[in-house]
């Protein structure tokens, strides 16, 4: 059973790992849905898939209302049926050490980044079990297993997603869905450009592999997670990192 | 149009993948019917789509075999 002409929904798909997974699942033959928090990011999506001779279409999703969420997905499945694998990419970072830490800091990321996962894969889940298919990939962090200074808020959302995904993973394996992760290390996007440059310097003392990773090469994973060929992994979480976090 | 009756025996049968004949109004859907705690919310949510209407989640406990799925929908008709 391939993925081809299954319907993919990636949140957080205007830029970034969301973007590059939604065309390496274009690539496969899946229609994309990705999306973006503004109607003008959600147009570049559905011209970025077209460009690129994908099918599919962008959407304003904020993945921090139930309402939004519902009705996205209500949406997609009118439009191009039930979203059969399900990308929880979307994410923010609020980085501050603890001492400093504001509640709204806490509070927006643990919202963004984790309860989003929750609200997202129960709105698509039914879907998934009426088909007797589906793929919930999670997008976590290195940081989850590892820590990192003044992330404590993005590293509590990270940890209890990868938690998440192994419950859940346990409660839908009957109905021949699996539920994983992918803990990417530094990636070049937007979220990391912000680094100043000493602390990134320092950083590629840390990775083996020298370099930052590319968005693809998230992708890449996320896609075989994703695929015919992963069909026996589940409740797993996937390291790619460049070899900073071997164990 | 089936009845009330033969459409939640359909759903249980589609749901639950169990024949036809298999099914009575006593059969409990765990006891009887195999279903695990999974198969019984999907259930309830085939019947709520099937009758168009909402189960809050106490009446869904209380709904444990075919009868008593039956005399749910009839009486929130
Ligand atoms: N980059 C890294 O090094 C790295 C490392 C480990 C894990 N990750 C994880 O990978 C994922 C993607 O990261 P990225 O680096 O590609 O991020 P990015 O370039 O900053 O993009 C973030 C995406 O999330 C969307 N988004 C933000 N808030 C949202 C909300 N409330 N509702 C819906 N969508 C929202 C953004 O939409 P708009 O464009 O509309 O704002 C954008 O598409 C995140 O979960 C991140 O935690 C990244």
């Amino acid at each position: 059973m391939s993925i081809e002409g299954k319907v993919a929904l990636v949140t957080g798909a205007s830029r970034g790992i969301g973007r590059a997974t939604a065309y390496a699942l274009g690539k496969m033959g899946a229609i994309v849905v990705g999306t973006a928090t503004s109607e003008s990011g959600a147009e570049n999506i559905s011209q970025g898939l077209a460009e690129e001779g994908y099918k599919g279409k962008g959407y304003v999703l904020n993945v921090t209302s139930q309402d939004s969420v519902d009705s996205v997905v209500k949406a997609i499945t009118e439009e191009f049926g039930a979203p059969l694998i399900v990308i929880n990419n979307a994410g923010i970072t609020k980085d501050n050490l603890l001492m400093r830490m504001k509640e709204d800091e806490w509070d927006s990321v643990i919202d963004t980044n984790l309860k989003s996962v929750y609200r997202v894969s129960k709105a698509t889940i039914r879907g998934m079990t009426k088909a007797r298919w589906g793929r919930i990939v999670n997008i976590s962090s290195v940081v989850a297993t590892m820590g990192n200074m003044g992330q404590s808020n993005y590293a509590a959302a990270k940890a209890g997603l990868e938690g998440f995904t192994r419950a859940m993973a346990r409660e839908v394996a009957s109905r021949n869905i699996t539920v994983n992760a992918v803990a990417p290390g530094f990636i070049a996007t937007d979220m990391t450009h912000a680094l100043p440059e000493e602390q990134h310097n320092m950083l590629l003392t840390q990775i083996p592999l020298a370099r930052l990773g590319q968005p693809e090469e998230i992708a890449n994973a996320v896609a075989f997670l994703a695929s015919e060929g992963a069909s026996y992994i589940s409740g797993e979480t996937l390291q790619v990192n460049g070899g900073m976090n071997m164990r | 149009m089936s009845t009330i009756e033969e459409r939640v025996k359909k759903i249980v049968s589609e749901q639950l993948g169990v024949k036809d004949e298999e099914i009575t109004n006593a059969s409990s859907f765990v006891d009887d019917l195999g279903a695990d705690s999974l198969d019984t919310v999907e259930l309830v949510m085939a019947l709520e789509e099937e009758f168009e209407t909402e189960i809050p989640d106490e009446e869904a406990e209380k709904i444990t075999t075919v009868q008593e799925a039956i005399d749910y929908v009839v009486s929130h008709q």
